[in-house]
């Protein structure tokens, strides 16, 4: 389908934008820093809004005012308290709200965190050993686990056997590194990509309109 | 005379480890660039990870729940937007009913243009065949408040509707009646999923995060905690090769192998410089003692 005019318009002005971003890679320049701003100001705004929208309005105007829910009242007035931080002499009474906040927020993470981080990774670490391919790549994974682990074992000189598996730790933990690198310059590279596949598709579509 | 004299010392290996990054940029450009002017394909492998996801949509039966939480903004579009785009269509051709939610604050404009595109395109009714809920701030609160009921953290979808008059979402109360959830993140919702969404009610989880994420999810995927994982732009094209639909994701590979050709080679001049260097520094201490 062949773009109209405006959307064109749209986005030439996403084209300008894109073009301005990057030409801080020659340097600082005025042309960077309008555009910086200007998205600077668009998003503080548009985040501004929608916390209003979906904090304000749906947690405390419409439950109280539109539909009379009056026990919503404690936590808007627990979050009012937060406010009181901005006074020095009545800071110390927002500690009331954050003490509700940090009470229950422990409460839940901590439990969950345990059971997430620890029990159920201990499970995935610890389990039958099967003759195929997959069993080929979980006793590896084991064995980089526990020479990882030997590294940072610090309790008796790492000598002996204790060496061995601490330097085939490094060892893991470097090919770990690497990975995670080689993932980082894909997303990074993916952010450009999708910038110059934008940008040439403008460019055909525009000549394409032209001529 | 002095700064004359130490410009001549400098040798090849010094000059290029003290190279104008600007060179390095332009180069970068022209690898980027290439594929644009000369277009060619790279033949993609398809990993267990992307494969269990992809079945995962495959094997869902018509009028089967899935929640797919958009959450990332535009600043990583380009890397999990070819990935949503082709479970979406996939999921919608299987006839499956959809419940989409944001977490990140600067993507509800931006999800709710592509699911409006995807479901036009594939025929699909708003209410009926999905409902876009919309977003809501402190996602670790919102999704352990979506496993108690949808409609706490969210009344009304995303255009004002309230949910208990939407067709779709009668029957639909809490993770217990959808068959799991695919998680599209850019950030750490990705954690508050695993935690809260599949530790406290074991909801079924897959995962689409951006490369830089990537190696922090594996383990999950070994302890199951997941059942699959969508890495970056290269787990996007892998999904889109096993739907058979060229995407945006297949479309960059040719980009991402120039680039990371170019890299690849810059890393190993730079370590030989840097050994030769090195070596230089080793026999001038030789020569002084």
């Amino acid at each position: 389908m062949e773009p109209t005019w405006g959307a064109l318009a749209w986005q030439g002005l996403a084209a300008i934008v894109t073009l301005g971003i990057f030409s801080f890679l020659a340097g600082d320049n005025p042309f960077y820093k309008i555009i910086e701003r200007t998205w600077v100001g668009v998003t503080t705004g548009y985040w501004l809004m929608l916390l209003y929208h979906t904090s304000f309005h749906d947690k405390v105007w419409v439950n109280i005012v539109v539909q009379h829910k009056w026990w919503y009242i404690l936590p808007t007035f627990l979050g009012l308290l937060m406010w009181l931080r901005l006074s020095r002499k009545l800071a110390w009474i927002s500690r009331y709200a954050l003490a509700f906040y940090i009470g229950i927020s422990t409460g839940i993470y901590i439990p969950l965190a345990f059971k997430n981080f620890v029990f159920l990774q201990l499970e995935g670490a610890v389990r039958p050993i099967s003759f195929d391919a997959a069993g080929i790549n979980f006793v590896i994974a084991l064995v980089g686990l526990t020479c990882s682990l030997s590294y940072f074992f610090f309790s008796k000189p790492h000598t002996g056997i204790l060496g061995g598996m601490s330097k085939a730790g490094i060892l893991t933990l470097m090919i770990g590194f690497g990975a995670g690198f080689g993932l980082t310059v894909m997303g990074r590279v993916a952010l450009l990509v999708q910038r110059v596949i934008f940008l040439r598709d403008y460019s055909v579509n525009l000549f394409g309109k032209i001529f | 005379m002095a700064n004359g004299a130490r410009a001549e010392e400098r040798r090849w290996y010094d000059r290029l480890l003290v190279v104008d990054r600007r060179w390095i940029y332009l180069i970068l450009a022209l690898a980027v660039i290439l594929p644009a002017i000369v277009p060619f394909d790279v033949s993609t492998g398809i990993s267990t990870e992307v494969r269990r996801v992809y079945g995962f949509v495959d094997d869902l039966k018509p009028g089967e729940v899935v929640h797919i939480a958009i959450d990332y903004d535009p600043s990583t579009l380009a890397e999990l937007h070819p990935m949503t785009e082709a479970i979406l269509r996939q999921a919608f051709n299987r006839g499956a009913r959809l419940i989409f939610t944001t977490l990140s604050q600067f993507g509800p404009a931006m999800a709710e243009e592509m699911i409006t595109r995807v479901a036009a395109e594939t025929g699909k009714k708003r209410g009926v065949d999905y409902t876009f809920l919309g977003y809501k701030p402190y996602p670790g609160i919102t999704i352990l408040a979506m496993g108690s009921n949808y409609r706490v953290p969210f009344p009304t979808d995303y255009y004002g509707t309230p949910v208990d008059s939407i067709p779709m979402m009668r029957d639909i109360h809490n993770f217990r009646n959808v068959k799991g959830v695919i998680a599209l993140a850019g950030g750490n919702v990705a954690d508050f999923w695993i935690q809260y969404g599949n530790a406290k009610y074991g909801v079924p989880l897959g995962l689409g995060v951006t490369g830089v994420m990537a190696s922090d999810y594996y383990p999950y995927l070994q302890s199951g905690q997941i059942f699959g994982l969508i890495p970056g732009m290269k787990g996007a094209a892998e999904y889109e090769l096993l739907a058979k639909r060229q995407g945006q994701g297949s479309r960059g590979m040719p980009y991402q192998m120039t680039t990371h050709l170019v890299i690849l080679v810059f890393m190993v001049i730079t370590n030989i410089a840097y050994l030769a260097q090195r070596a230089a520094r080793k026999r001038a201490g030789e020569v002084r003692r």
